[in-house]
């Protein structure tokens, strides 16, 4: 049994192991199937300062070994998850973290107000890459000089764990992780989805409602795996890494390239326990291999 | 369509209208589990049928599987059918849409009640499990080609003039808002089984959304079962 834990630049995780936001609801979706506690920590569905209908169906596109989705940051507004969601989960004893997206940079900052009053969350998750809202989300995570407004004005108000996820739809990855770290981020997160698109060639019209949507699961590892491996190579602050990891060898792959911890996303769609699936799998890896802890293995490519 | 029978060595209660998400091994075409609606339990037997029709990949998959292989299911998912203590209740079903049909039919009849069970089909040929539906209620039929029963579509058929207190419906959208029409026009409470495309089945991804008078609701965890007085179906 080695040592799982993980430090994140102050945040303590019992284990590597975290859950993408989007992709795990608030948690009590999958109590049914995994003790909550014993992972690392979740991450809560996109929280936008006002509540959000999303976009219309169909927003989802099955795809070779993945999935298009275009759900556009449905949710009752952080309000609502602060007076109704956050008392259901508060005493859950993991991390959990707040990911919060905005339209503004005003939106952004009061939202991360609002979350840095509960004190049951130890951080957010700055979601400035998400490819399915018009007038946000990814427009501030593709430039430098919007990544820095952003981040650098929730950092004045939020005084936890600040998470930044990044998009990979940019020229330069590493341009945008300096950036964030600049700014005052206490880790990143990559990747979001990959902008995408499927068509139904019989109807001759596109898949999804909104034409493009975020591409994950299993094929967009090579991406992730490469974008993270190249921003461990510039920044100081920890990284966290996902895209497509959908069992403990693809887990183990994001931390040799260089992420000090991971979520799954889309995997736990087709197994709702893999998270803990991978929790073991890394330790026997460990233990296989004659490490004690899983920080000998970070960046070790 | 075909009938694929699991046995389980432990199966939970499961409701008429209820679905199972089954994972699809060694696919990468199909990456997501494929929802279907439970077509009949034996709680005895522990056993689950489900009624497939063979569409793409998943489901041809599924018709190839041999006896004793092993299926990941996760089950059950979703609300149910609203079954009443009372009344006439007529269960719609058309093309692979009858399948929810015979467990809610046998549950109604356990409880004493009469269904009346119509069904749409293309063909004579398309008919698949007359006799299980014969022994839970009233059985009629339409065919668009006129070879069997009635000729037209279950919104056609001659049963509609009597008397129903609650329709439930399963079939393509354009059938099911056909006969919501008809259960709007009449006053009818109607109930339907929707089909959206999933990917998590349990409430958290919010893909398979469909719009109602409280928002945009989860099929797979706020349905699939949904009163059409809840849904922006009206015209």
């Amino acid at each position: 049994m080695a040592e799982l834990s993980v430090n994140l630049n102050g945040l303590e995780l019992k284990n590597p192991v975290l859950t993408a936001s989007g992709t795990f609801g608030y948690g009590t979706e999958f109590a049914d199937f995994i003790n909550l506690t014993d992972l690392g920590g979740f991450i809560v569905k996109g929280t936008t300062l006002y509540p959000r209908e999303g976009n219309p169906y169909p927003r989802m596109a099955e795809t070779p070994s993945g999935m298009l989705n275009a759900v556009g940051l449905q949710n009752k507004g952080v309000d609502y998850f602060i007076n109704h969601i956050y008392p259901e989960i508060k005493d859950i004893r993991t991390n959990i973290l707040v990911n919060v997206s905005g339209a503004s940079v005003s939106d952004y900052v009061a939202t991360a107000e609002k979350i840095n009053t509960l004190d049951c969350i130890p951080g957010i998750e700055l979601n400035i890459s998400c490819p399915n809202v018009k007038e946000g989300g990814m427009a501030f995570g593709t430039q430098c000089s919007s990544v820095a407004e952003v981040v650098s004005a929730v950092r004045k108000v939020y005084k936890k764990h600040l998470m930044v996820k990044l998009s990979p739809n940019v020229t330069n990855i590493q341009e945008i992780a300096l950036t964030a770290e600049a700014e005052g981020a206490d880790s990143v997160s990559l990747i979001n989805t990959l902008m995408g698109m499927a068509i139904d060639a019989e109807k001759r019209r596109p898949v999804l409602s909104t034409v493009t949507g975020g591409l994950s699961g299993a094929c967009v590892k090579p991406v992730a795996l490469r974008m993270v491996w190249q921003v461990s190579k510039v920044v100081k602050i920890p990284i966290v890494g996902l895209g497509g990891i959908m069992n403990a060898t693809d887990a183990i792959e994001f931390l040799l390239a260089g992420a000090s911890a991971i979520q799954i996303g889309t995997a736990n769609f087709i197994d709702p326990s893999i998270t803990l699936k991978v929790v073991k799998g890394i330790d026997n890896y460990l233990d296989r291999h004659g490490f004690k802890s899983v920080k000998e293995i970070v960046g070790l490519i | 369509m075909f009938l694929l029978t699991l046995h389980s060595d432990e199966l939970p209660p499961i409701s008429p209208g209820q679905f199972v998400n089954v994972k699809i091994e060694n696919s990468p075409a199909t990456f997501l589990r494929r929802p279907i609606s439970v077509h009949d339990v034996d709680p005895v037997k522990n056993l689950l049928y489900l009624l497939v029709k063979k569409a793409g990949t998943g489901t041809r998959i599924l018709a190839g599987l041999k006896e004793g292989e092993r299926l990941s299911v996760i089950l059950p998912l979703g609300n149910t059918f609203s079954i009443p203590e009372y009344g006439r209740c007529l269960l719609i079903g058309g093309g692979v849409g009858i399948a929810p049909m015979l467990h809610l039919s046998k549950e109604m009849k356990s409880r004493g009640l009469s269904p009346v069970i119509l069904i749409g089909v293309r063909s004579k040929e398309d008919i698949v499990r007359k006799e299980a539906f014969e022994q839970h209620g009233e059985l009629y039929y339409t065919t668009e080609d006129g070879s069997f029963g009635e000729k037209g579509y279950p919104t056609q058929h001659s049963v509609l003039s009597q008397h129903f207190d609650h329709i439930y419906c399963c079939g393509p959208e354009v059938m099911m808002k056909a006969v919501a029409g008809y259960a709007y026009k009449n006053n009818i409470d109607c109930e339907v089984s929707l089909e959206n495309m999933m990917a998590c089945g349990i409430g958290a991804c919010l893909c398979c959304v469909t719009d109602t008078h409280e928002g945009h609701k989860c099929v797979c965890s706020e349905g699939p079962i949904f009163n059409i007085k809840d849904l922006k179906w009206q015209s």
